[in-house]
């Protein structure tokens, strides 16, 4: 346990410098993005007053989605040179490995999000400025949510035949909830008096500890061969 | 190599048995290999030399039986025994440079001053000079060369070699024979995997043919050594 906290550190350095360095995860989840944003805008009036209630929707369905991309690598990389054994072989507790590949999960796409939510704001109309703070810690619940679930997921499906279309869909069902309620606070944030919804942020909030329990108790099951 | 900062450990399977769904993959096998010898596992493919090593590594939980390692100096250190495992795949990452890989186990065992014993390592291995190259323009040769520094960074008691010369030119088996060699001779139990004859296989002091997941044959010398090992390429 001692060595839980500097393992997951090392581990995560690992992981942000070499997706820093190939920045193939972060191109492919901002350009879907981007691509959601964009084509829909094309098809609704941005300007009109139904973009406040459809875009909060839209906006979380291309995170969901795009996260799936995201998470799909996370241990298929381990898997082309058997580094995953390696990595079992080395850490004191299999947990420091799910913590740091959740850490640079959550991390990665949080930035995206930070990154588009600008562009998201132009083409939809939506004024986001006064709410900032609250649209980065629903942003920051809601992804470290997708990133627990979704890599404990990505070591389940990594070991499947139908590997790349098993994660989506053992995913998207399970954070239903995660999009239902990110949408619903993200609304009220976006609404003409914008308010908080503290159930829906007290929701997410259980979610990720629920789930990053669960992973603690059982991730070393995910592992084993 | 480094003068070893270990003792001797040897190894103990107990009836280990392995299944894979309905693939029973090893089948009773029971083992004592000594501290200090260097043993050849012989078998045609699929005769579970892999998952019998995967299992000693603690990679592989078995279904029913034991693994224990033994310390005859200070007793039964299971939990102190972390082995060092090679495998047919280099267990590195090919994003990284020879060094940061290095460094990135060496941390994550808690190795007192990686940067000093990486150093070490990349001289002994030959790879001092492209330590700053990234793994992936390695040859397979080199690549094997970080595959097993990597598995020496905690100076392992027991090492596990699973087909260690797979890919190598006549070079590499001869550079690998003698890293091996020089490991045995530092007092290191040591279990691999082979096919046939071979350089490597010549340092071996004990050969054990498994087939279909059971052990068939167990040698320690004379002439029956050989033909364990070359039959398992028949």
């Amino acid at each position: 346990m001692s060595l839980l906290l500097p393992n997951t550190a090392v581990l995560l350095g690992k992981e942000l410098r070499t997706e820093f360095r190939s920045r193939e995860l972060l191109t492919t989840t901002i350009v879907f993005i981007l691509i959601v944003i964009v084509l829909f805008s094309f098809t609704f009036d941005p300007t009109s007053d139904e973009s406040r209630r459809f875009a909060p929707g839209l906006l979380w369905l291309a995170f969901l989605f795009a996260s799936s991309l995201m998470l799909q690598p996370c241990f298929l990389r381990e898997q082309r040179n058997d580094t995953l054994s390696a990595l079992r072989l080395s850490v004191s507790d299999p947990f420091g490995i799910f913590l740091a590949k959740v850490a640079a999960n959550a991390i990665f796409l949080l930035l995206t999000e930070l990154l588009l939510l600008p562009l998201f704001a132009l083409m939809y109309n939506v004024p986001v400025g006064a709410v900032l703070h609250w649209l980065v810690l629903v942003f920051f619940l809601a992804s470290l949510g997708i990133s627990i679930a979704g890599t404990a997921l990505s070591a389940i499906s990594a070991q499947a035949r139908m590997r790349e279309l098993l994660l989506p869909l053992l995913m998207l069902p399970l954070l239903t909830p995660i999009l239902v309620v990110s949408t619903e606070v993200s609304r009220a944030l976006f609404d003409r008096a914008p308010y908080v919804k503290w159930k829906g942020i007290g929701f997410l909030a259980v979610f990720d500890v629920v789930f990053l329990t669960a992973l603690w108790l059982f991730g070393e099951y995910l592992l084993e061969e | 190599m480094t003068p070893p900062a270990f003792s001797p450990v040897g190894l103990l399977f107990e009836k280990i048995d392995k299944r894979y769904g309905g693939l029973l993959a090893l089948r009773g096998v029971s083992l004592a290999i000594a501290p200090g010898e260097c043993a050849v596992l012989a078998g045609r493919n699929g005769s579970g030399k892999t998952t019998l090593l995967r299992v000693a590594a603690r990679l592989v939980r078995p279904s029913a039986g034991s693994l224990r390692f033994s310390n005859p100096s200070r007793g039964d250190e299971e939990s102190a025994v972390r082995p060092g495992f090679v495998a047919h795949a280099t267990m590195v990452y090919d994003e990284l440079t020879a060094e940061e890989n290095l460094l990135l186990f060496a941390r994550l065992q808690a190795v007192a001053q990686p940067e000093h014993r990486v150093e070490a390592l990349l001289e002994e291995v030959g790879l001092a000079d492209r330590r700053r190259s990234l793994v992936g323009t390695f040859s397979r040769g080199m690549r094997q060369r970080v595959a097993i520094a990597r598995a020496l960074l905690h100076e392992p008691a027991v090492l596990l070699l699973d087909e260690p010369a797979t890919g190598l030119d006549p070079q590499g088996v001869t550079w690998l024979a003698e890293a091996i060699r020089r490991l045995r001779d530092s007092g290191r139990t040591i279990l691999m995997s082979l096919h046939g004859e071979s350089e490597i296989s010549s340092l071996g002091t004990r050969a054990i043919r498994l087939d279909a997941g059971s052990v068939v044959a167990d040698t320690r010398t004379g002439g029956t050594f050989r033909s364990i090992l070359t039959f398992a390429d028949a």
